[in-house]
């Protein structure tokens, strides 16, 4: 149970894919201008990392590894990101066309976020089991969304203020994301590697 | 008979910018004043070469900006910012150190982001972590406290500017870590806290000179509270969450977790709650939201000074949760009178 935990405050807080790992960053500069569509791609990206991690784990031990591919990993795991994306896409449509229309854009642009493949990866390279990957998958979601969040508030607090002209706009939001990492390097040694 | 007109509000705050940072500058004076006794004239090195930094950048980016230069240096924050960080760094760190940390914390965390009133972060803890992170050994070793200070003023001036002694084996005795990283260190060597706490840095319920040092910032922050420079919901939000956990884990178990007065009295605790967590820029505006700030801070100070890496978690604990400000206020803003919910 411990281990699980620890999987959940490592990649949440720790090991954040965004402020420490760097991954993700394009969603995180480019829809973080407004508070809403911050929340739409948070709900959007929670649930598809979750499922494209445990989809990518099952493809990996029943396809690749009994089939000896393993060196069609990354495009194996890009095909499976795109098709749970576009899956959802669909089953969203169908099913709720209002959740669909606040979503909207959001679900195609998932496609290209690396952190999704990022945590495929990283859930093979550290031999997570099944439920081990959809928590790492979970809690790289968690913590992605948070911080998105988190930052649209700040920057639609910094979009009215008095910043000199040469940074306005992405040179401020990237100065602001910096001292963010800054302070997520309080985290390190919460969990022992 | 003439009505006079005037539009609210009625009841006015007279008190300026200037006259708050004054308040908040005076307030500090008894506590930099146990600094300067237990520490030694390090602390009053600090104070003068962040003093002359600050207002240097300052002037600098004012003048860059085309703003004029006077009103916006006598309104005495970038002073405050300049004293709150002289007095977080340990009385023994080197000249550049110094003015590493204060430009820092002037130019980018304060004057990128509009100067005073626009800043999302404390400048003061941004140039403190900036610091801790690039020069963790300079920032682990503090003056061991002593009445009158370990070091002659001449020796510290000589530490400070040219980085050497005219005895440099007189800096092992004079230099420790913290009581606060003794513990921890401690604890990872599989020793009892009952074990640590008998050092000689250890006083009545936390590190000897921490104890005094904060009781008298605490006595700054209620002179503070009664002045009404500061709200109340913030420091006691700190205070109680911190006391709250720290208490729980002690009665867990005893050995590995210290006492809630330990954490209360030692490291930056009192400085944060009254000095720096209250900073009108950076914290909450409303009422919930001061009161989540402030638990937020100190559940984050509780965490990473148990687990974390780093001995004092304060100042990273702080500029999380000036992260979470806007979203914070955001959710708890009061309903407006005369309005419904929607539903």
């Amino acid at each position: 149970m411990s281990e699980y935990i620890l999987i959940l405050v490592s990649t949440i807080l720790v090991n954040n894919f965004v402020l420490v790992k760097f991954l993700g960053l394009c969603p995180f500069m480019g829809v973080s201008r407004k508070l809403e569509t911050a929340t739409g791609m948070s709900l959007a990206t929670t649930f598809v990392l979750t499922m494209s991690s445990i989809c990518s784990y099952l493809a990996n031990e029943y396809l690749l590894i009994p089939l000896g591919l393993e060196y069609l990993r990354t495009m194996t795991f890009i095909l499976v990101i795109a098709f749970v994306v576009q899956f959802t896409e669909m089953v969203v449509h169908k099913t709720s066309p209002l959740l669909y229309q606040v979503l909207g854009i959001f679900l195609p642009l998932i496609t290209t976020n690396c952190a999704v493949l990022g945590v495929a990866l990283l859930n093979i390279q550290e031999r997570h089991g099944f439920i081990e990957s959809a928590l790492y998958g979970f809690g790289a979601a968690v913590g992605f969304s948070m911080v998105l969040i988190l930052f649209s508030a700040m920057r639609e607090r910094i979009a009215v203020a008095d910043v000199p002209e040469a940074f306005k706009g992405n040179s401020i939001a990237l100065i602001t994301a910096g001292l963010m990492s800054l302070a997520f390097m309080g985290f390190a040694g919460l969990v022992k590697p | 008979m003439p009505f006079i007109n005037t539009s609210s509000p009625h009841q006015q705050n007279q008190s300026s910018v200037p006259d708050l940072m004054r308040k908040v500058l005076l307030a500090l004076i008894p506590g930099a004043l146990a600094c300067l006794y237990y520490f030694g004239f390090g602390v009053l090195v600090n104070i003068v070469i962040a003093s002359a930094t600050a207002l240097a950048s300052e002037t600098i980016m004012l003048n860059l900006r085309h703003y004029p230069v006077r009103r916006y240096l006598t309104d005495y924050s970038a002073l405050v910012t300049a004293i709150l960080l002289a007095l977080a760094l340990p009385a023994t760190v080197p000249w550049w150190l110094t003015v590493i940390a204060t430009s820092f914390a002037i130019v980018i965390a304060k004057q990128l982001y509009g100067g005073l009133g626009y800043n999302p972060f404390n400048p003061a803890m941004i140039g403190y972590v900036v610091a801790l992170i690039a020069f963790p050994q300079q920032m682990t070793q503090w003056p061991v406290p002593q009445p009158g200070g370990a070091l002659g003023l001449l020796d510290v001036l000589l530490l400070q500017l040219t980085g050497t002694l005219s005895d440099p084996a007189i800096l092992d005795a004079v230099t420790s870590a913290t009581p606060m990283d003794q513990i921890k260190t401690g604890i990872g060597l599989n020793r009892t806290i009952g074990e640590i706490s008998t050092g000689a840095l250890f006083g009545t319920v936390a590190g000897r000179g921490w104890e005094l040092v904060n009781l008298l910032f605490l006595l700054g922050g209620l002179w503070l509270l009664w002045k009404k420079v500061i709200n109340w919901q913030i420091p006691v939000a700190v205070l109680s969450a911190l006391f709250f956990w720290s208490w729980m884990f002690n009665l867990y178990d005893g050995d590995l977790y210290s006492s809630p007065f330990f954490h209360l009295f030692s490291g930056g605790t009192m400085l944060c709650a009254f000095f720096i967590a209250t900073d009108p820029v950076t914290a909450s505006t409303t009422h919930w939201g001061r009161l989540i700030y402030g638990m937020g801070i100190g559940i984050l100070t509780f965490i990473i000074r148990n687990w974390g890496g780093y001995p004092d978690g304060i100042a990273f604990a702080v500029i999380l949760m000036n992260m979470a400000v806007p979203t914070i206020d955001y959710y708890t803003q009061p309903r407006v009178f005369g309005h419904q919910d929607e539903d």
